[in-house]
């Protein structure tokens, strides 16, 4: 990553504009042309230092259910029901973490009433109970990493 | 609570479609999408900005792969805070800059004693335990624990397909 890169990492993480070129916009900006920050932007894209570029929308206020749910697994069981976790759809991050609640998964769903749909589900299918842990409130959300 | 559905038409839940995978890297990205939904550009460009007003979009941007930046340590903090006074200090921890997300969670003792927990990322465990000295400084006695979990593999990360 050059200091352009760094630059574009940087400046979209605040807000791309909503106008006609946006791309030319953010140019401006940054003191390089439309199709050099088209190109640099597909190409972080494509080497995964930007991993989505777009809209970001929230799902509950899109009418879906969004929930961070926690298992504590033993260390005989864990792949097995990786695998039957990871199988769902519904299922958008899994994360193995350090503590006796040892994995981590983000659960979305249609409705919020698919919610309890899909964890009696996991319940089920892998023999463990499940700690939902929706949230019951939001303070802040934005990623601000410094390239 | 979760924050209740905004009413969308079928006008929006094709924009939505047509760009939760992300923006086309073309000049007039709004138009590709316009083209796509067959909608005017103006009127794409109005929904996303209505959308962005009532919290349906949070916002139009990139989102960093914290690895590649070098921020190897993703450290879930999760903090013990009386009832009383958690959400005036969400709101002060979810301000500070080290902290990317701050939710208010149900506890599950005694498992889980945990209400507030506070994404952190850092170059290392290192600077993601100073930042957690922030928080806790921040929290002072209104805190009773905390514990901060890393992430050791990733099972899974797939986008969140949510229309």
């Amino acid at each position: 990553m050059d200091a352009l890169d760094r630059a574009i990492v940087n400046q979209l993480q605040g807000g791309f504009p909503l106008c006609e070129r946006p791309y030319a916009a953010v140019a401006e900006q940054l003191g390089s042309s439309e199709d050099e920050v088209m190109a640099r932007v597909e190409r972080l894209l494509r080497d995964r230092v930007l991993t989505r570029f777009g809209p970001m929308f929230h799902a509950e206020r899109l009418g879906g259910g969004l929930s961070l749910v926690a298992m504590k697994i033993p260390p005989g069981d864990f792949e097995r029901v990786a695998e039957i976790v990871n199988a769902m759809p519904e299922v958008a991050h899994n994360y193995a973490r350090e503590h006796a609640l040892n994995m981590w998964f983000v659960l979305a769903t249609e409705t919020p009433e698919g919610q309890r749909e899909a964890l009696d589900r996991i319940e089920r299918e892998t023999g463990f109970p499940v700690y939902a842990m929706p949230k019951i409130r939001e303070y802040f959300v934005e990623l601000k990493l410094h390239a | 609570m979760p924050s209740p559905a905004f009413p969308l038409d079928p006008l929006d839940r094709l924009i939505v479609l047509a760009t939760q995978d992300g923006l086309p890297r073309v000049a007039r990205p709004y138009h590709a999408v316009a083209e796509q939904v067959g909608a005017a550009p103006a009127e794409v460009m109005a929904r996303l900005q209505r959308m962005l007003e009532n919290g349906v979009i949070r916002r139009i941007g990139a989102v960093p792969n914290h690895y590649a930046l070098g921020y190897k340590a993703n450290g879930m903090t999760v903090w013990d805070v009386a009832d009383e006074h958690v959400d005036a200090l969400g709101e002060r921890v979810g301000q500070l800059e080290s902290v990317s997300h701050c939710y208010q969670r149900p506890r599950y003792p005694p498992d889980w004693p945990y209400n507030l927990f506070a994404m952190v990322h850092g170059h290392d465990r290192a600077e993601v335990e100073q930042k957690a000295r922030q928080i806790a400084e921040l929290l002072g006695d209104a805190c009773r624990g905390h514990e901060i979990l890393y992430s050791t593999r990733i099972l899974k990360k797939t986008g969140l397909r949510i229309a």
